[in-house]
């Protein structure tokens, strides 16, 4: 039962990851909120097991702010959104879904090596817990690349914060006071992003950001 | 001496059960469904009938036609008496290894898809490039959870998988992901619902169906049985690899065995109604969206080997 505690962190992270691929795999824009609603979720188990373990309760608090913002507020703020803008309800993705989860498993891959020769003398729970987080953040990033959609660059960009969460929670001595900055933070990001899709919207007729580039000249 | 005999009891034993579960399958899912459905026994009855009958030729089949039952049927029931069912550490479990069993499969595969395109009619050839497409998927995906499997448990295996499984048991996430990766190839090698639907003859969906259209008589009996025979191969893997409580260790008394047996058949009895469960909770889905579903088994398989690099070791 030692290597309990380890464990259940382990899973927990790595069910982090797996949810990151699934975020991938979704072409429908509400199961991809959903899909992110269970991101969040299973981030503020994976916290609250870190405060558990770590005993710090401060962390608790973060648990608490990814579950009550990330999984309920910010997911049905999004599903109202689609709903306004009458957004098409199949995602865009450049390149197939298939080329961008092998992508996403060399990402994953790239970021074991380069957590474990970074961290080599660290303690193996801290060690892991980055291995995870990064690659969360890897694969947020990579499904900002791959989607022309507004909104599903947004569930991108709201993941990997989640992986910048996940990374503070393994990391001993984060203080309450950053990560609570850092969630709002994220709010006001989401706001802000909300009145652009609004702006983009009224602009272009659409949010698809190809409407962007071609204003900017960047194609003819 | 005695192991030997043994050994030939599992043989025996794999052989007998395999179209009762089938049966269990056919009744459980007929309820689920709100018929009555045949009986349990009946897959004994078609087969002990299709034996009985003579078996009829296309005028341009070649001998492969005719060899190919034979060498299926062999392949895939050597490959189902070499996984511990009710006990490990049998006479042949020097020989039990996961890459081996996955070779027979694949060669038995290759035998059936050979078999369909000889005669030449183009549902055969339809079939088999379907199962060859397939195939392409599902043997990357198992490669890869044998290697998972392998790389926490240091063996390939099955008797050691299994032995260091009881004593090691845990929550690893590597597992969890190689379990429904493991899960999501053996429905789509039994070519159950989501993928084919074992229980139609309509020529746009079929894809093992498509391939023994040819077959009849005693051939097609072969064919059925060693169907029936991967179905319970799965099974027992998924139960060997990831519930193996309850297996008799090697070299103990009738006893365990006895206690082996009764497990088996529990898990084998579960393993078949949670299949059914899930086959009549579903809808098959489009033949090109099979690639997608068994590269999820793919990529679950490669993340869970992935994984393992930053886990503990034991």
């Amino acid at each position: 039962m030692e290597h309990f505690t380890f464990d259940v962190a382990h899973l927990l992270a790595g069910l982090m990851v797996l949810v990151s691929f699934m975020l991938l795999y979704q072409d429908r824009m509400f199961g991809l909120l959903n899909v992110f609603a269970l991101h969040a979720v299973v981030l503020s188990l994976s916290v609250a097991w870190q405060a558990y373990i770590q005993s710090a309760p401060h962390l608790y608090i973060t648990a608490g702010i990814a579950l009550v913002l990330k999984a309920i507020i910010i997911p049905v703020a999004l599903r109202r959104v689609v709903v306004r803008l009458g957004i098409h309800r199949t995602i865009d993705t450049v390149g197939g879904i298939g080329p961008t989860i092998l992508l996403g498993m060399g990402l994953v891959a790239l970021s074991m090596v380069v957590m474990l020769r970074a961290t080599a003398g660290a303690d193996p729970l801290a060690r892991e817990d980055l291995a995870f987080a990064l690659s969360v953040v890897l694969l947020g990033l990579l499904m900002m690349v791959t989607r022309r959609n507004a909104v599903s660059q947004v569930v991108g960009f709201m993941s990997l914060e989640n992986g910048l969460i996940l990374a503070a929670a393994g990391a001993k001595g984060m203080p309450l006071v950053v990560e609570i900055s850092v969630a709002f933070s994220v709010l006001v990001a989401f706001i802000v992003i909300g009145v652009f899709l609004f702006r983009i919207r009224e602009r272009f007729d659409a949010v698809d950001i190809e409407a962007l580039e071609e204003f900017r000249g960047e194609r003819q | 001496m005695l192991d030997l005999a043994v050994q030939g009891a599992q043989m025996l034993l794999v052989l007998a059960l395999a179209p009762l579960l089938l049966g269990f399958t056919r009744k459980v899912k007929a309820r689920l469904l709100g018929r009555q459905g045949p009986p349990i026994v009946q897959p004994y009855r078609d087969l002990a009938r299709l034996m009985g009958k003579d078996a009829v030729l296309a005028e341009n089949a070649s001998w492969l036609f005719r060899c190919a039952p034979y060498l299926i049927f062999a392949a895939t029931w050597v490959a189902a008496a070499l996984i511990p069912t009710f006990a490990t550490g049998l006479y042949f479990s020097w020989s039990a290894d996961l890459i081996a069993i996955t070779a027979l499969l694949g060669s038995a595969r290759f035998l059936l898809a050979l078999a369909g395109m000889d005669v030449g009619t183009s549902f055969g050839g339809l079939g088999s490039s379907r199962e060859m497409m397939f195939a392409s998927l599902a043997e990357p995906a198992m490669i890869m959870i044998v290697f998972t499997v392998a790389l926490v448990a240091g063996s390939t295996q099955l008797s050691a998988i299994a032995g260091f499984m009881l004593l090691h048991a845990s929550l690893r996430v590597s597992l969890g992901l190689a379990l429904v990766a493991l899960t999501i190839v053996a429905i789509a090698e039994n070519a159950r619902i989501p993928v084919d639907n074992p229980a139609t003859h309509l020529e746009l969906t079929m894809v093992h169906e498509a391939m023994v259209l040819e077959y009849s008589g005693h051939h097609l009996a072969l064919i059925e049985l060693a169907a029936a025979l991967k179905l319970l191969l799965y099974i027992s893997l998924i139960a060997c690899i990831f519930v193996p409580w309850g297996l008799a260790q090697s070299e103990s008394g009738p006893v365990a065995y006895a206690i082996g047996t009764v497990t088996y058949l529990g898990k084998l009895a579960v393993g078949g109604f949670l299949l059914v469960v899930f086959e009549t909770s579903i809808a098959k889905m489009r033949v090109f969206r099979v690639p997608e579903f068994l590269g999820a088994a793919l990529m679950l398989g490669l993340l869970g080997t992935l994984l393992l690099f930053v886990s503990r070791s034991f």
